[in-house]
């Protein structure tokens, strides 16, 4: 601060400095060093405040940038299957080509085995029916507007044989064992408009349904009805033939998950879904370029707001300047002190700066991604070296400026 | 007299002046920019998720249910009803026609080929490719190539009056066809080009509208039609139910590029057919798009934080170093007031020099950003500028507060002796 008080103060440390010239070499450097910055808290403060800021600016920017994709890639997963694997000419998949899949994924994603078939209603109208498994579909296509999802789905076991009971049960006048059932909007008006259970028939067996809820997605599946994969099995003997998956990570991790899928089910083709990989390519490129030229224009802002106040403090020291040197200390020595001394500002500053900013990534991830930010500590040694360099450069300037003029100049305060 | 010391100020304190204005141009550039930026963000991302695809369909109001499984349609040609074409071009019309990017009509067939003696049935789907069409005011071309962006042609894309068909990429494997060759069926087509699109038209053939509708006997037949539109990401009311609603509270749905909105307006201007969101684009670009935008948003106030910052400290120095001149102007018995207004005059007009250059400079930076990022202008409202002059004029005046108080309070004595 510039109160007169302090103002003698330092005079007085520098009698006392000067008193004490018998004190080894190193420890008068260090005691200039920090009395500098004691003495003059308040210019100080000022320097590493800013110093703080651009540091955790800075840092906030970086761990953003790097944690930006991730966290926008699982919201593109929201669009469902990225890869889909198809029997080789149209051919069903083998029983054992899910829990592959689930191997390969092993956590990094979701699949969803799905098989077809048309079936006929009792009026002879042609419906296209589907087996798959509920859980897993609501996991990966989480836009189906789903009134009820069907519970009570039953395991393969359980399915071997129902079909049958179901009918015996009927035949004999017991109440009904019904099959569960998604239909989709539109086949709902064709095949059970008033909710009632319904028959479908394929290859002359006959499954007696009962409408669960209702799915709507704008697409195909309104026009389709869904049943648990075994029920489906059961009735129809068709296994599935496609299987969506939907594989989290960056394009060459999806890639990498396609061609293994293709080694570990020969029987069967991995293609990308082009339409989704494609898209969500091109909105985290554009997305992360925007961020970039964001991060480097506020980071500039932030390195020429410390830039201009750490010049304005060492250009305020000249006095101090002037008497080390009029004391006959070196120019190696003076550049060396103020050297130090910024370096030393620039180390701190960048320190609180990256824990700060590692508290605002963390919050914008919490605020705008409802999910934390993981702290990058790699990139401390860029903010650490950065603000040294931008310290160093503020603080090199102005020294170089007063090294041409006299002392006695300075002193005089003109 | 105050005049000529704010004059003479300037013109003998060049350097400091420069320093201190170049802090606030910068600052003002950036937040310009950032500002700019995060305004336009949304609409720039919207059309980025266009390339996903259609966001809305058009279908008959009575069709059937299709009955399709990998690509392949089994639904009898004379089932179901159709659009009329002729109606197409009343999608420009409706309320938020600006908001329409493009739509592609489409024409499921059923085909059989003709090959060494051996028949293979097939699909061929009708659309348009890039159709120049009119709804008598204005010419806009539309189709595939705008709203499946990520369908690829080896060979050339067929034009829409011609005869010219596209092979899907495994369809041609099977049949051994490649660009340039004849494809036998009731008509020979010419195949301009192998499709690839990672979905069900690998399996098929890709014919102009005309063609499709040529095989099926029914000219002007649209089976349905996908529309490609910026909207806005669905929020509760936009999920409300448009019939429960009252005269204003509609108009202001109706008003609002929500999905159902726009599907409810498309629906009205085709006769006889029904338009719903696809849910699968339409539902989950509302979430990226808020994602995105709110970390802009954030982004934004960083930078806009940043940018004060610079112009206080920049400020703060430039008047730090100027404590002689404050005491002069003490000694010679100005008031704090006085020596106050000279500051606070300075720094005004420091600010509106400043804030003009880097409101410009900041147009021009968004501009730039837009163009290399987006390969589309970025542009900033006029009205902005004055709101960019009132908040550097403020930050100018709150970096420059503190500093200008220490300044006044200074004893003249020891300013002058240059011993602060």
């Amino acid at each position: 601060m510039s109160a007169p008080g302090l103002q003698n103060m330092s005079h007085a440390a520098r009698d006392l400095a000067a008193s004490r010239a018998h004190v080894p070499h190193t420890s008068m450097f260090l005691r200039m060093l920090v009395r500098a910055a004691v003495l003059r808290r308040g210019r100080a403060a000022s320097a590493l405040f800013a110093m703080v800021v651009a540091a955790a600016v800075a840092t906030a920017m970086l761990n953003l940038y790097v944690d930006v994709q991730a966290k926008l890639r699982r919201e593109f997963r929201n669009y469902g299957a990225n890869i889909i694997v198809v029997g080789k000419d149209g051919a069903s998949l083998p029983a054992s080509a899910v829990a592959q899949v689930d191997s390969v994924l092993a956590g990094r994603g979701i699949a969803a085995p799905f098989a077809m078939v048309v079936a006929r209603t009792s009026d002879g109208q042609a419906i296209v029916v589907a087996g798959t498994d509920f859980d897993r579909v609501r996991q990966l296509d989480r836009w189906w507007s789903v009134t009820n999802w069907p519970s009570e789905v039953p395991t393969l076991r359980q399915a071997q044989g129902r079909l049958a009971r179901a009918k015996d049960a009927r035949e004999m006048g017991h109440p009904e064992i019904d099959h569960p059932a998604l239909i989709g909007v539109r086949a709902l008006a064709a095949v059970s408009p008033k909710n009632q259970p319904f028959d479908l028939s394929f290859q002359g067996r006959t499954i007696h349904l009962k409408p669960a809820g209702t799915v709507q997605t704008g697409a195909a599946e309104d026009s389709r009805i869904y049943l648990s994969l075994a029920d489906f099995v059961e009735w129809t003997g068709v296994r599935p033939a496609t299987i969506e998956v939907a594989a989290n990570g960056a394009p060459e991790e999806v890639t990498a998950v396609m061609s293994q899928l293709a080694q570990a089910i020969p029987a069967a083709d991995a293609r990308p879904v082009r339409q989704i990989m494609e898209g969500e390519a091109r909105v985290l490129g554009k997305t992360r370029a925007t961020l970039l030229a964001a991060a480097a224009l506020i980071i500039l802002t932030a390195a020429l707001c410390v830039l201009s106040t750490l010049m304005g403090w060492v250009f305020d020291r000249r006095r101090d300047f002037a008497i080390m040197k009029a004391l006959g200390a070196s120019g190696r020595l003076l550049n060396g002190f103020f050297a130090a001394e910024a370096a030393a500002l620039g180390a701190t500053g960048a320190l609180i700066g990256f824990v700060v900013g590692i508290g605002i990534a963390a919050w914008i991830g919490r605020v705008n991604f409802h999910a934390a930010v993981v702290p990058r500590f790699s990139v401390l040694p860029v903010i650490l070296a950065g603000s040294i360099a931008v310290t160093l450069l503020s603080a090199i300037l102005p020294i170089s400026l007063l090294r041409r003029v006299q002392p006695a100049v300075i002193l005089r305060g003109e | 007299m105050f005049a000529r010391l704010v004059y003479e100020s300037f013109r003998r304190q060049k350097r400091r002046k420069v320093l201190a204005g170049a802090a606030i141009t910068l600052g003002v550039t950036v937040a310009t920019a950032m500002i700019a930026v995060a305004t336009d963000i949304g609409d720039k991302i919207n059309r980025e998720l266009r390339t996903i695809g259609a966001n809305l369909i058009v279908t008959p109001q009575e069709d059937s249910l299709d009955v399709e499984i990998g690509g392949v349609n089994l639904k009898p040609p004379s089932d179901g009803a159709y659009l009329a074409e002729a109606d197409l071009p009343k999608i420009k019309d409706i309320f938020w026609r600006n908001n329409i990017t493009g739509f592609a009509p489409m024409l499921p067939v059923n085909v059989t080929i003709e090959r060494y003696g051996k028949r293979l049935s097939a699909t061929l789907v009708g659309t348009y490719f890039s159709k120049q069409l009119s709804d008598g005011k204005e010419e806009f071309t539309t189709g595939v190539r705008s709203t499946h962006p990520w369908w690829k042609v080896s060979g050339s894309w067929p034009d829409d009056n011609s005869m010219d068909v596209l092979l899907g990429e495994r369809l041609a494997g099977k049949l051994g066809e490649k660009a340039g060759d004849e494809l036998m069926m009731a008509h020979t087509l010419h195949i301009s080009g192998v499709l690839s699109t990672g979905g069900a038209e690998d399996d098929e053939i890709v014919a102009p509208l005309s063609v499709a509708q040529g095989i099926l006997g029914k000219p002007g037949a649209v089976r349905r039609v996908y529309v490609s539109a910026l909207t806005k990401p669905e929020d509760a009311f936009g999920r409300r139910d448009p019939k429960s609603m009252s005269g204003a509270v509609y108009e202001r749905w109706y008003c609002t590029p929500y999905p159902q909105a726009i599907a409810l307006q498309l629906a009205e201007a085709i006769p006889h057919s029904h338009a719903e969101q696809i849910r699968q684009v339409a539902q989950n670009e509302g979430a990226v798009l808020t994602r995105i935008e709110g970390l802009i948003f954030l982004i934004t106030l960083a930078a806009l934080f940043a940018s004060a910052l610079a112009v206080s400290a920049a400020m703060a120095t430039a008047i730090f170093e100027r404590r002689a001149e404050v005491g002069l102007m003490k000694a010679l018995g100005a008031g704090k007031l006085a020596v106050a207004a000279v500051f606070f005059a300075e720094a005004t007009l420091l600010a509106l020099i400043g804030g003009a250059v880097g409101y410009f400079a900041g147009a021009l930076l968004a501009r730039q950003i837009g163009q290399s990022i987006f390969n589309s202008e970025i542009s900033i409202p006029p009205v902005l500028l004055p709101v960019i002059l009132a908040i550097a004029v403020m930050v100018t005046f709150a970096g420059s507060a503190a500093a200008i108080r220490r300044a006044v309070g200074l004893d003249p004595v020891f300013a002058l002796r240059g011993e602060l």
